[in-house]
């Protein structure tokens, strides 16, 4: 009775531990993956986001201008919440209008959701916190602060006539299928070498025109940290596959954009901010082992990624 | 009197130097000349009787401005134009004048030169349709990035891949971007032949980046751009490189 009793206790405070420490750290937790939205219906187009004229000139207009302002020039006009060089309107292309980049009309009206990961029920100011977080390797502002409830009305003013709750085709970076084969990382590098490192540089690093950064970096320590989605394989995937090369997205296969997915998600970049106990081992198993295809703690060409940089 | 035996070693010696000197500079070329003067081969003509004497180039034919170019693109341009990636009739023969020494040498005199600077402004509000519009926001509707996300804020061009589009003129501008589009065949009419596809004369660009983006936009269109880059001027203020540029 007694070891019965001893063995339930152990095989339960783990997971109560466990759940303690979910319940802790659930604002940091908010990175997961979105589930696949539907296809385009054929002949259909994705939907259309109101035009910048029709921002009224009032002062719900000029919120969401400023909005606008701080989506395009987060690093400029929030730069106390931006730990690195990017931008919000790096990942999600025109502004946040463009379908397959994560627009700001399909996910508004999304929220609040509950995610299964962090067991609970996530407003969408909290989704943005977790962009500042782990996109932007800063630190969240305040639910109620001036930079989020512009932002938020910017979303929502974007979303005006799409249905609440409801899945829009064009949602997040609609990822390719995984390739047969796997992915591989040195093929990955020549797709990088004669597609990405003109704009993004060699070293990942991209560049600047004084304190302006034009071509966001993709890895290293001004770029978004491990605990961030684009840090996943397949989400890179799909980003890159709808809308790189600048211009010339739907160009490379499914094959090159996990391959070069993977050659930049295999550099070190900032530390997840979820770390746990300072041991990338037990983090990878909490936060990473289960999301997506990532290599977060996995050894690559002899070293153990998810050091961080600073 | 100097009647030193030793004077005709020193004249040989004089001699010999300023021949050695001279050429060291023919292998070395010096860009200023050639700007000023033209190369080795006549047929290489002074580049600033028609980029300017400043190197800001000409409007009103068309000619670019070289001053601040970075010294990789101006060098592979020239290439380019050698090789008949770009073609121009004026350019063409004069590339193939130049020797490769000559070429490096040109593009790094251009180089040294003072860059385009462009006033910082305030955030601009463009008006849909418009040249700042397409300039700031782009066609994304027909995947047209706007200019400055890869010409960096204000045109001012980034790296050796991205010339800057501030400091050049609508002329040049428009050129370029009708070089790039090429024009479609037309279809014979009561008026006239049929017209042959033209293909583009200027098939020089990175991964084809400009290619598609000439292709997809409108004779308006390529002329508002243009004026708008044109229209942006210049500053003699010193770049402040701690200041963002806002977008």
């Amino acid at each position: 009775m007694k070891t019965t009793l001893r063995r339930l206790t152990a095989a339960l405070l783990p997971l109560m531990a466990a759940h303690a420490m979910a319940a802790d750290s659930t604002r940091l937790d908010d990175q997961t993956q979105l589930p696949k939205a539907p296809a385009r219906p054929s002949g259909k187009a994705y939907f259309q986001p109101p035009a910048e004229a029709d921002i009224p000139n009032n002062a719900y207009g000029d919120l969401v201008r400023r909005g606008q302002d701080l989506f395009m020039n987060t690093r400029a006009l929030a730069p106390e919440y931006v730990g690195n060089e990017m931008n919000c309107v790096n990942c999600h292309i025109d502004r946040g209008r463009k379908a397959n980049s994560a627009p700001l009309w399909a996910a508004y009206t999304m929220y609040p959701a509950f995610r299964k990961k962090n067991n609970k029920v996530n407003t969408f100011v909290e989704r943005m916190q977790g962009c500042f977080q782990f996109s932007m390797n800063g630190k969240a502002p305040a639910a109620d602060s001036e930079v989020l409830a512009a932002l938020t009305a910017y979303a929502y003013w974007m979303s005006s006539g799409v249905p609440i709750g409801k899945v829009q085709p064009g949602r997040g970076f609609d990822e390719p299928p995984p390739p047969k084969g796997g992915y591989d990382i040195a093929r990955g590098q020549r797709v990088y070498e004669k597609q990405c490192a003109i704009c993004h540089g060699d070293d990942g690093a991209g560049r600047k025109v004084g304190a302006t950064t034009v071509f966001p970096p993709l890895w290293g320590k001004d770029s978004y940290n491990w605990g961030a989605g684009m840090h996943r394989i397949n989400t890179a995937a799909g980003f890159i596959q709808h809308n790189m090369p600048l211009g010339r997205g739907e160009t490379l296969s499914d094959q090159e954009a996990w391959d070069v997915a993977a050659y930049i998600n295999a550099h070190e970049r900032p530390q997840d901010p979820r770390l746990v106990n300072g041991d990338i081992d037990e983090t990878r198993k909490r936060y990473h082992a289960d999301d997506g295809v990532n290599l977060y703690g996995v050894v690559v060409g002899g070293q153990k990624l998810g050091q961080g940089v600073k | 009197m100097f009647t030193s035996p030793a004077r005709p070693l020193a004249l040989i010696l004089c001699l010999s130097a300023s021949l050695l000197t001279l050429s060291l500079q023919a292998r070395a070329a010096d860009g200023e000349a050639i700007i000023q003067k033209g190369g080795a081969n006549p047929a290489a003509m002074p580049c600033m009787s028609c980029h300017g004497a400043d190197g800001k180039g000409m409007a009103a034919g068309g000619f670019p401005r070289l001053a601040g170019l970075p010294e990789a693109y101006i060098a592979k341009q020239l290439a380019d134009f050698k090789a008949g990636r770009r073609q121009n009739p004026l350019m063409q023969p004069i590339s193939q004048a130049l020797d490769d020494a000559e070429v490096a040498a040109v593009a790094k005199a251009y180089a040294a030169l003072p860059r385009v600077q462009v006033k910082a402004g305030t955030l601009e509000r463009p008006r849909e349709g418009s040249g700042a519009w397409l300039a700031l926001r782009g066609a994304w509707d027909r995947n047209i990035p706007e200019c400055t996300l890869c010409h960096g804020p204000s045109g001012v061009g980034v790296g050796d891949a991205f010339p800057p589009l501030a400091g050049q003129s609508a002329e040049y501008i428009e050129a370029q971007l009708r070089a790039w589009r090429a024009s479609p065949a037309g279809p014979a009419g009561r008026k006239g032949k049929a017209l042959a596809a033209v293909p583009p004369t200027r098939r020089n660009d990175p991964n084809g980046l400009m290619q598609h983006i000439a292709a997809d936009l409108s004779e308006a269109e390529i002329k508002a751009v243009s004026a708008y880059f044109a229209g942006l001027g210049e500053t003699t203020e010193p770049f402040d490189a701690s200041q963002h540029r806002l977008r």
